[in-house]
């Protein structure tokens, strides 16, 4: 096991190598000048010149890659455009909250896949599977900012049962911060719920074919424990690959659901980034959510092997 | 499956009819897909003839009948300026199917001789594509396209360049492991041994033997391609005012949600129905062509 661990975390580092190149690069052939847009247009150039001295702008592309890596390693992500504060402070500060409204979206996608999955793949082709299928086709194809303004108009504006937008922290007020979370959980949740459920699906369907689960049938087991036992352990692992694969499209949707509903999270920050060219603040949110995916899929593999103990850790793929 | 008995990959064009007539029927049979073309084929013609059809300029304002809801004159009722929403919601179909379509074209026309290089040389050149590929695909899929807008500037046509960049490592992967299994196979090795040069190989057979899980994956990715493009707009990075587009009437609705509800309703319908249809035709179109779900 930690053989395993210590192999698949130093793959980490050239894919977040190649990530920090392609960030950067990117961010480097952007039309303008960042002492300029600290500084605004009307700038003196002696003030000009001497925060690019200062940001280490006056050296090559490379010494300058070099500098924000060098840094990055030593816990130093550089400072915001904006307020000039360090940048992975307002990182913590983010992570805490986009970390629970993902865990909670996890949580409401769970709940309704896994009961929609089971229940279409045992009464396969009849009107449950077909709802179940059909409904699930269509919250894949209903964006996720439609259903976000869709859900504030009923429950904020018409309803008034919810807040339209905001965050409270759970150690100040855990209920407001819950009933601040549900909506932009749901949101979230509801494509990744509809990906699971027919993944599901379609692995029980094949599962429930095997010969073992005609034995445990044969030998007078209740369905429950069937399904629950037998079929759904075996299931689950395609499942839970899945999962580790969606997770960039949660951190994704992260980034629509906060800006909608004002969640100060990671996403909000690296929309508001972007609005006003906050680059190292940007390729801080882009290297923390890239480092967040790649933990996220080890993560699933040592669940793998706790789901099915003959799945053995060796390598990675690769 | 008994289409593929006789059926040698790389065969003449006569099988090759005679296996597209065989898949339009398995198509034809699988009603719900059916129905989805034929109501995306609704859309695309909303969209082509979009000047014809929509009763009124998608751009003309009108300040005397701001906040319609929706009645007789205006189906769909009018925007803060007054411009009619059922006009505006024919036009934009436009921006979407052309950045569904675009977008994913040359994402397909980027990826598959990248991953065909790969797969077929393997190698230093190899090694160095797929660790990019990893570093593309650990990025969550919308903040590379919005770092890859917002670099390029808001409009259309850069948002639909920062879409095919995001979908590119995925064509480009898939390309490559088919290459990977087909490279193997003996009719390759026939035609090497007749003497067929690599290009040869490449061109004639490799690629004519992978398009079956590029164009499923293609038809898949196309209804996402649709939505990023909405978000795109409806981030203020996609299509820019006055042109309209589902995402950024969204947008601009979401400040009148409590006066003129309507705004948010009928562009949401739209892509809803629209990515709907193209989700629907790809998965007819997998079960059709892929064997591994039959």
């Amino acid at each position: 096991m930690t053989r395993f661990l210590a192999r698949r975390l130093l793959q980490m580092i050239p894919v977040l190598f190649f990530v920090s190149v392609i960030i950067f690069v990117l961010i480097n052939l952007v039309p303008g000048d960042a002492a300029r847009l600290f500084l605004g247009e009307e700038a003196p150039p002696e003030a000009l010149a001497s925060l690019r001295r200062e940001l280490g702008l006056d050296q090559p592309l490379y010494i300058q890659y070099l500098r924000w890596v060098g840094g990055m390693m030593r816990g130093d992500f550089g400072r915001s455009f904006k307020d000039n504060r360090p940048v992975l402070a307002t990182l913590l500060q983010k992570v805490p909250v986009t970390a629970e409204l993902t865990a909670a979206a996890l949580l409401i996608a769970w709940a309704i896949a896994i009961p929609a999955g089971v229940l279409a793949a045992w009464r396969q082709r009849t009107a449950a599977d077909y709802g179940a299928s059909a409904t699930a086709l269509v919250g894949l194809s209903i964006p996720n900012f439609w259903l976000g303004i869709m859900l504030i108009y009923l429950f904020a504006v018409h309803l008034r049962w919810l807040p339209a937008s905001g965050f409270a922290p759970p150690t100040e007020d855990l209920g407001r911060n819950l009933r601040t979370i549900v909506m932009p959980a749901f949101v979230l949740g509801v494509v990744l719920a509809a990906v699971v459920m027919r993944q599901l699906r379609s692995s029980m369907v094949e599962v429930l074919a095997a010969d073992f689960v005609r034995t445990a049938q044969a030998k007078g087991l209740a369905a429950r424990a069937v399904l629950v036992r037998h079929a759904l352990r075996n299931a689950v692992i395609p499942v839970v690959t899945v999962m580790g694969i969606q997770m960039g499209t949660l951190l994704g949707g992260a980034v629509i659901t906060e800006t909608i509903f004002a969640v100060p999270g990671l996403g909000q920050l690296a929309v508001n980034a972007i609005y006003t060219r906050d680059y190292p603040m940007l390729e801080g949110v882009v290297m923390t959510s890239a480092l967040a995916i790649l933990l996220i899929n080890l993560l699933v593999d040592v669940v793998y092997s706790l789901i099915d103990p003959r799945i053995k850790l060796a390598g990675g793929r690769s | 499956m008994s289409l593929a008995v006789g059926t040698l990959p790389g065969a003449g064009s006569a099988s090759a009819g005679r296996r597209g007539e065989q898949l339009l029927r398995r198509l034809a049979r699988n009603r719900l897909a059916l129905a989805g073309l034929v109501v995306f084929s609704l859309v695309v013609l909303l969209a082509v003839l979009a000047p014809w059809i929509a009763p009124y300029s998608p751009v003309r304002t009108d300040f005397t009948a701001y906040l319609q809801p929706p009645g007789p004159r205006h189906l769909m009722g009018t925007d803060e300026l007054g411009r009619d929403v059922l006009s505006r919601v024919i036009f934009g179909a436009r921006a979407s199917l052309e950045a569904g379509v675009i977008a994913v074209g040359l994402a397909i026309g980027a990826g598959v001789p990248l991953g065909l290089v790969a797969g077929f040389y393997r190698g230093p050149l190899d090694d160095g594509l797929m660790r990019l590929t990893d570093a593309m695909l650990s990025f969550p899929q919308l903040v590379l396209a919005l770092a890859v807008a917002a670099v390029l500037g808001p409009g259309l046509a850069k948002a639909m360049i920062a879409i095919a960049v995001v979908l590119m490592p995925v064509f480009m992967r898939l390309m490559r492991a088919e290459v990977l299994t087909q490279r193997e196979r003996e009719y390759v090795d026939a035609a090497r041994a007749l003497g067929a040069a690599d290009r040869r190989i490449i061109w004639r057979h490799l690629l004519p033997n992978s398009v079956a899980p590029i164009v499923v994956q293609g038809s898949l990715n196309v209804a996402g391609a649709i939505i990023t493009e909405a978000t795109l707009s409806f981030l203020g990075l996609g299509t820019q005012p006055p042109t309209p587009s589902w995402g950024s009437m969204l947008n601009a609705a979401q400040q009148y949600l409590t006066q003129a509800p309507w705004l948010a309703f009928w562009p949401g319908l739209a892509i809803a129905i629209t990515v709907f249809c193209v989700n629907v035709a790809g998965d007819g179109i997998r079960e059709v062509w892929d064997p591994r779900t039959r």
